[in-house]
């Protein structure tokens, strides 16, 4: 199975080096969606308190593949491809909502809560005459299923038959920071959305490139809820492809003037009024301020001090990308903490004080190589040292990670020695 | 209708939209109350009862902090805004206290000359009149527009 992608050059075999033309070239866009989003992974959906009740769905995007997540009668969760078998419209329009059965304006073609077609208008025609062929209403005509698993709450799905398990896919010190996430019941408490005129794989860098948080992000910098000298780290999956960056509070005593001395955004005497705004319940135990979990390819689980949200990755083709954050908190928040959290949505998001620079990052990536598909970008902070967990904040080793399950999933030969 | 009172509120956006486009920030926080709040909602949110914003400053300090990383730390391209506001509507008037809203529009201008709608949607506004101004106390944006293109770094 040759890929697109190997129509550019991958120097080097250590996925240093990563050519322009896989993030603006159409048909590796094409060859993702088939390998990547419908290929063997599992990509995020929703969490389960978003569809709580039975009959409860949300619509969402696998890659650019439209999705509906239904909670069934039953309680049990399922997902299908919201496209009609018919004549191929969308089905389910709405975001939310909550519904017995699906019914497609086109035609009237119904469907139930697992995607299976339960009812055609004039099936066997008018006054005998005409219909549909009858051995043409087949079991297979229904919207296309994926398979779903939850972990905790967390909504998965997937369109392969030979994936790994959830929890193996995961990774256990994945499924384990899962545990700490989502360890007692969620409420949602809103979305927050944002359109990117970029690659959707510039995001996935992004996330997972702890270097460019303490010198693009200089809110946090400044405040100390993120330095790059605080102990924290990297950690990397078995396939390489998932990443939690963390760090601790309180945890680099050195004054951060000190600390950045060469960092040119610096700016000191720079004060906030509410200080509170950046303040951390340790609600956790662990003093881990902050954490971003990127899993690949499509979700972020993030927890910036104590504002909790999932991202959902949406690519709308090579140029452009949706974001979709969904923030919750917990059912037994008090009331305080309820208003923390929602006071600390200001931080990331669309206008968030700590996040709102990597819209603007990646659109410059973007608007520069699209005239360069043979070039390459530098990936190499943290020098020549194997894919591994590691427990340096200057890194770009989860970035090569991505690119490590990337290619192997691509089926690209790139990065012997990554 | 109090005409009178309709021009004020009308004049009231009018150097809202002004000083935003004009980047005068300081003159846009005078048109606030030392008591105010400034939010910014997605309308999809309001719609199903959820209250996460996307900018939520519940007083005046933290509508300064907002302005001052704006100015001093928040890196966002390059652009120009330019606020269209209409349909003023003067809901109620009781006392010194005001309720307003408004539609608007927000065209946003690149460094490349191009211009695109950024944001539309309603102002929900509450003024209070001291030493005869009229003050924003609490100025709520619904925002129609919830995909937001690329990053939201200015006010609305």
């Amino acid at each position: 199975m040759t890929s697109e992608a190997q129509r550019f050059t991958w120097p080097g075999n250590r996925l240093q080096h990563i050519p322009f033309g896989i993030f603006t070239d159409a048909q590796v866009y094409q060859e993702e969606q088939e390998r990547i989003f419908r290929g063997a992974t599992w990509s995020y959906l929703c969490l389960e308190a978003e569809i709580p009740n039975p009959g409860d769905f949300r619509t969402l995007f696998v890659g650019d593949t439209p999705v509906v997540a239904n909670r069934a009668h039953d309680g049990s969760l399922h997902a299908f491809v919201n496209r009609c078998a018919h004549r191929g419209a969308i089905v389910r329009r709405e975001p939310f909502g909550n519904a017995k059965d699906h019914v497609c304006v086109y035609h009237q073609w119904c469907y139930d809560q697992r995607g299976k077609l339960v009812g055609v208008p004039f099936k066997r025609g008018v006054k005998g005459l005409g219909g549909f062929p009858k051995d043409a209403m087949s079991e297979e005509l229904r919207m296309r299923p994926l398979r779903v698993e939850s972990y905790r709450g967390a909504v998965f799905g997937t369109f392969s038959d030979d994936v790994l398990p959830l929890a193996e896919y995961l990774d256990p010190q994945f499924t384990a920071h899962l545990d700490r996430l989502l360890t007692r019941p969620v409420e949602v408490l809103g979305y927050q959305r944002q359109v990117i005129r970029g690659n959707w794989k510039l995001y996935c860098e992004n996330v997972r490139d702890p270097y460019h948080g303490g010198l693009l992000h200089l809110f946090q910098v400044t405040f100390g809820l993120y330095r790059n000298t605080q102990v924290g780290g990297t950690r990397i999956s078995a396939l390489k492809g998932h990443n939690i960056s963390y760090s601790l509070q309180g945890t680099d005593k050195v004054d951060a003037k000190q600390a950045h001395a060469d960092v040119g955004t610096y700016r000191e005497g720079f004060q906030l009024r509410c200080p509170e705004l950046l303040s951390y319940q340790d609600e956790y135990g662990d003093r881990c301020g902050l954490s971003i979990m990127s899993v690949f390819p499509n979700a972020v689980f993030h927890q910036i001090s104590n504002s909790l949200a999932t991202r959902q990755i949406r690519p709308r083709g090579p140029h452009e990308f949706e974001l979709y954050w969904t923030y919750y908190g917990y059912k037994d928040d008090t009331p305080e903490m309820r208003e923390h959290r929602l006071d600390q949505a200001n931080l990331a998001g669309p206008a968030g004080l700590v996040s709102m620079e990597d819209g603007e990052a990646i659109e410059l990536v973007h608007r520069s190589i699209r005239a360069d598909p043979d070039q390459h970008s530098f990936v190499a902070m943290g020098g020549d040292e194997p894919i591994e967990t590691g427990t340096i904040l200057v890194s770009e080793i989860p970035i090569r990670g991505f690119w490590k399950q990337y290619t192997q999933t691509m089926g690209i030969p790139a990065g012997s020695e990554a | 209708m109090n005409a009178a009172l309709q021009l004020e509120v009308q004049d009231l956006y009018a150097r809202y939209a002004r000083a935003i486009d004009d980047g005068q920030f300081d003159d846009w926080m005078a048109l606030f109350d030392s008591q105010c709040g400034y939010h910014i909602i997605p309308r999809e949110n309001v719609q199903r009862g959820l209250q996460l914003p996307i900018v939520r400053c519940r007083t005046r300090d933290m509508l300064a902090d907002r302005i001052v990383s704006l100015q001093q730390a928040n890196i966002y391209n390059i652009h120009n805004d330019r606020h269209m506001v209409a349909n003023v509507t003067v809901l109620a008037a009781e006392g010194e206290s005001v309720s307003a809203e408004a539609d608007f529009v927000v065209f946003q201008t690149d460094s490349e000359g191009q211009s695109r709608l950024f944001a539309t949607g309603r102002y929900r506004t509450h003024l209070v009149r001291r030493e005869g101004r009229l003050m924003l106390r609490e100025q709520t944006v619904i925002l129609d527009t919830a995909a937001v293109p690329t990053l939201m770094a200015t006010p609305i």
